[in-house]
């Protein structure tokens, strides 16, 4: 009897730490919905761009004249396109180009980026400014037309595509780099270590370097999803890795024509990409608020 | 004075390294515009003699001045394919391009202007969050999907506007605006987002001024306030952003121009990449980069003229 009353009391405190638990939980999360909810989006589509040959999905070139341009149903969950493809499994295998795309690009452009902007910001003189002129020059010509350039001359390859784009990302990389540095370089910490006899390679690397890479990191989340936007566009003219590993970009253009009587060839990688593309940004955004809020603490 | 001197300076060199480098792209790298003239079966004697008749074997530097002095004077020569003197087939289509990005970024600015303006006076509020969220979403859909949608939607299940095509003014106004807007519009609802961030971020701070707290004093309305004392001083960087964003629709519009049928330059360049027409990729990418340069310079001159504070600290910059 008594053990009852006891449960029943420690169920009602339970209940109670439940109910207040879960305001407090609510009250932390209320934006965090926000970065939570794309986050399981981004790991549902990684995970299955990583799995893809082992989740038993019909191959993403296998032609089936019989099939074709069938909506989305039982048989293929996804429907087919114009040439009986299934749309699911082209959508996965293209998440594979369209990711490796969006993240091996901005690192690429990131990397040269922080090269140069480190030397401008720290040797500045007539480095900083052919590095300045370069940039500039770089930067006068639209991003699209430059990948243009690149793909009429060195043809669609996966590393071409990465190395291409990776290339646009270096201007901002750059500059961020370099105002960074420079603010840095005057810093007591850096003339304390030029004043015990460090070299200039050792300053950049053991001083400066650990103290630009954390803003860059951050800003990378920022390029992803422009990266994958620009593969995308890329792709979507036909310029980018080539057909049957059709991206997110091509499967958009490829249902084009079909728009009137399978819309969904089309519509469903359209909607796809503008999610994984809405939650990398929320995501972003997220995770450089919380940097910048670090950052500000600790200055 | 010194300021407009030292960016004009700026401008040549820019616009020199710019030349050289589109120059060297599609000359120097593989890729050899003789190969591709001749074809696969040609034999070394004819890529040669190809090679010759384009004075190809002569040093890079001297045929770069010579393409220069040619691009100075109007002959940006002739297309591999066509034979269409490559000025005159990029002055065909620029007005329509042109019109394009004009028809944009006025639609642009109508979608900014009133969020912008509702976002700084709502700031942190509910309306402030509903229109973040908007261009929050907007920024995460590039152009050419909203492109799609709209062709899907306005084109296909309402008919009420045409997926592709182009009509002269020559047709009349109308017959020549309805095929523009849905491309327009593509554009439009990504290039808003960063025009009605930048209005509230500065009618923001310029709500903040002293002399909006004494127009309110003087018992103004709200509405006055906002229109007649707040919206100029707060749309300066929003102006040059606008101008900035003409300078690179010009060629940035390529995939636009494509999917709707529009004559412009972008859809003459990505003819010419499919094509391999390397006469008229380098014209191409040579003028949209002197335009963009162009525009870039004249709106950071406007914008100097109008601002003196800019002179100032840009001069400071060095």
């Amino acid at each position: 009897m008594a053990n009852a009353v006891l449960t029943e009391a420690r169920r009602e405190a339970d209940a109670g730490d439940d109910a207040a638990a879960r305001t407090a939980h609510r009250n932390r999360t209320r934006l965090g919905m926000l970065f939570w909810l794309p986050l399981a989006w981004l790991a549902l589509v990684i995970l299955l761009a990583a799995l893809a040959p082992f989740l038993g999905l019909a191959a993403p070139d296998a032609i089936d004249w019989a099939n074709i341009k069938t909506p989305p149903g039982t048989e293929h969950w996804l429907g087919t396109d114009v040439l009986g493809r299934d749309v699911l499994s082209r959508i996965i295998y293209g998440a594979r180009v369209s990711l490796a795309v969006g993240f091996a690009a901005p690192a690429i452009g990131i990397a040269a980026g922080l090269m140069l902007g480190i030397s401008a910001g720290y040797y500045k003189g007539w480095l900083d400014d052919i590095i300045g002129i370069a940039i500039d020059t770089w930067l006068a010509v639209p991003g699209l037309v430059i990948l243009l350039l690149f793909s009429v001359i060195f043809g669609g390859s996966l590393l071409m595509v990465c190395v291409s784009l990776g290339l646009l990302f270096i201007p901002s990389a750059a500059r961020i780099t370099r105002a960074a540095t420079l603010n840095f370089a005057t810093r007591e910490f850096v003339v304390a270590a030029r004043g015990m006899g460090a070299s200039d390679a050792r300053i950049l690397a053991r001083e400066i370097f650990p103290n630009i890479i954390w803003p860059l990191v951050a800003f990378m989340l920022v390029d992803v999803p422009i990266a994958i936007v620009a593969e995308g566009a890329l792709s979507f003219l036909g310029l980018s890795v080539k057909s049957p590993t059709a991206s997110w970009g091509g499967l958009i253009a490829e249902g084009r024509e079909h728009l009137q009587q399978a819309p969904h060839i089309s519509l469903i990688p359209t909607l796809v990409m503008f999610l994984t593309v809405l939650s990398f940004n929320l995501v972003g955004d997220a995770v450089r608020r919380r940097l910048a809020d670090v950052r500000e603490s600790a200055i | 004075m010194r300021y407009l001197v030292r960016r004009a300076q700026r401008l040549v060199i820019v616009l020199l390294a710019v030349t050289l480098f589109t120059f060297l792209l599609v000359n120097v790298l593989p890729g050899d515009v003789a190969y591709e003239i001749a074809g696969t079966e040609a034999t070394p004697e004819t890529v040669a003699a190809i090679r010759k008749s384009l004075g190809l074997d002569r040093p890079v530097l001297v045929r770069y001045f010579e393409w220069l002095g040619g691009i100075l004077t109007g002959d940006w020569g002739k297309s591999l394919k066509s034979s269409e003197p490559v000025w005159q087939a990029i002055m065909a289509r620029f007005p329509v391009s042109f019109e394009l990005m004009l028809i944009a970024q006025t639609m642009a600015l109508m979608l900014a202007l009133p969020l912008g303006i509702i976002s700084a006076y709502r700031a942190g509020r509910r309306p402030d969050k509903v229109i973040g969220t908007l261009a929050f979403m907007s920024v995460s859909m590039p152009a050419f999907m909203f492109a799609i949608l709209l062709i899907f939607l306005f084109a296909l299940k309402l008919e009420w506007l045409p997926a592709t095509g182009y009509e002269p003014l020559s047709k009349g106004l109308w017959a020549n605006l309805k095929p523009m807007i849905l491309p327009a519009l593509s554009f439009a609802l990504v290039e808003w987002t960063i025009l009605m961030r930048t209005l509230r971020a500065e009618m923001i701070s310029v709500l903040q001024e002293d002399y909006i707290s004494l127009a309110r004093a003087k018992g103004l309305g709200d509405g006055r306030i906002l229109l007649a004392h707040a919206l100029r001083p707060s749309s300066f960087s929003m102006m040059t952003l606008l101008g900035l964003q003409v300078g690179r629709l010009i060629g940035g519009a390529i995939i636009i121009e494509e999917i709707f049928g529009i004559p412009g330059v972008g859809r003459l360049l990505i003819g010419a990449v499919y094509g391999r027409d390397f006469v008229v990729i380098q014209g191409c990418v040579t003028f949209i980069a002197i335009a963009f340069v162009l525009v870039n310079f004249l709106v950071d001159i406007a914008y100097s003229l109008l601002d003196p504070r800019v002179r100032v600290s840009g001069a400071a910059h060095g």
